[in-house]
């Protein structure tokens, strides 16, 4: 009936001598400190990094054409050679964009135009072709039937 | 320096290696890595694969890949997809081609980056190849003829000099 108590007061005797112990350590744990200092020497327990090694997987003349490109990829990550490839890639793909954008506005611009403003288009588009004008005025008319 | 021409091969985190698949044992394979212990490999370890979707590996396939968890404490874990997810060449080796087993030594000759060894192999005819830094090295060609006389010239690579591999190469393709 007294096992309550019992338990605080043993706990409490523990953590005194728990306290006792850290602190006799504290004095261990001081010394190694000042002899900690920084290694110079890594330790690296694999070939690949020191030596530079190859992919393992390679395919010669043709044989297996994917791992083909994954020997040019791979082998690339060493040599920094297809950076300049891409950037020779941009510049023309630049110039090609900048053409395309300017018809696809006109295009698409077009769509979204208000049924008046597509008919003073292509009055404008027919200024230009006088010539064809009077034929196309005279298919445009309802042809009558002639009894 | 340490670990030259052993023939003994020691996990090593981030190597690729071949593995001989030796047990299936529910979700996770037994792969032979030619070490100490045999390596384990998950199934979800392959690109694309999901619980649903499993990969074909059977008891004896050839499997490339690399160590995951490679430590003198523990059992060593592989998987076949790397730290971006896609499988960059790893995973099953497919049908016929012969595996051999050489020195670690040769094997890191053979990865260096211009071995003359396989670029006058390449010059021969058409191959492919897979090197483990397990010592094992997988070759495919057209015929089985051609298949085992890289794996002769490779195996002999070991104790010939440069000298002799050119004179070989040479009556080879002479033939």
């Amino acid at each position: 009936f007294m096992q309550r108590g019992l338990d605080s007061q043993t706990k409490k005797q523990l953590e005194e001598e728990e306290k006792k112990i850290i602190s006799e350590e504290h004095w261990y744990l001081d010394l190694p400190d000042l002899k900690e200092k920084e290694s110079f020497i890594i330790e690296e327990r694999s070939f690949m990094p020191c030596e530079d090694l190859l992919y393992g997987r390679m395919s010669f003349k043709g044989f297996n054409p994917e791992i083909e490109k994954l020997m040019i990829q791979m082998n690339s990550r060493c040599k920094e050679e297809i950076e300049v490839d891409d950037k020779m890639e941009a510049d023309v793909s630049d110039e090609e964009m900048a053409r395309r954008y300017e018809t696809l506005v006109g295009t698409i611009g077009k769509k979204f135009l208000r049924k008046r403003d597509q008919r003073v288009l292509q009055d404008e588009d027919e200024d230009g072709n006088s010539n064809t004008r009077p034929s196309k005025k005279a298919k445009k008319k309802f042809l009558k039937p002639q009894d | 320096f340490v670990h030259r021409h052993r023939l003994q091969y020691v996990p090593v985190k981030g190597d690729h290696v071949i593995g001989i698949v030796t047990a299936k044992a529910g979700d996770v394979f037994k792969l032979d890595v030619g070490g100490s212990e045999q390596a384990s490999l998950s199934y979800l370890a392959f690109e694309g694969t999901t619980k649903r979707n499993r990969p074909n590996v059977q008891v004896g396939d050839l499997v490339y890949g690399q160590f995951l968890v490679a430590n003198k404490d523990m059992e060593p874990e592989m998987v076949c997809i790397d730290s971006s997810g896609r499988s960059s060449g790893m995973g099953i080796i497919g049908q016929d081609g012969f595996l051999f087993k050489v020195s670690l030594g040769l094997i890191r000759k053979l990865l260096a980056p211009k071995c003359e060894i396989i670029q006058e192999l390449s010059q021969l005819y058409p191959f492919e190849l897979v090197l483990g830094m397990n010592g094992r090295i997988w070759v495919k060609a057209k015929t089985v003829q051609q298949t085992l006389i890289i794996v002769n010239i490779l195996e002999a690579c070991e104790y010939m000099t440069a000298e002799q591999r050119k004179q070989a190469l040479a009556r080879l393709s002479g033939n």
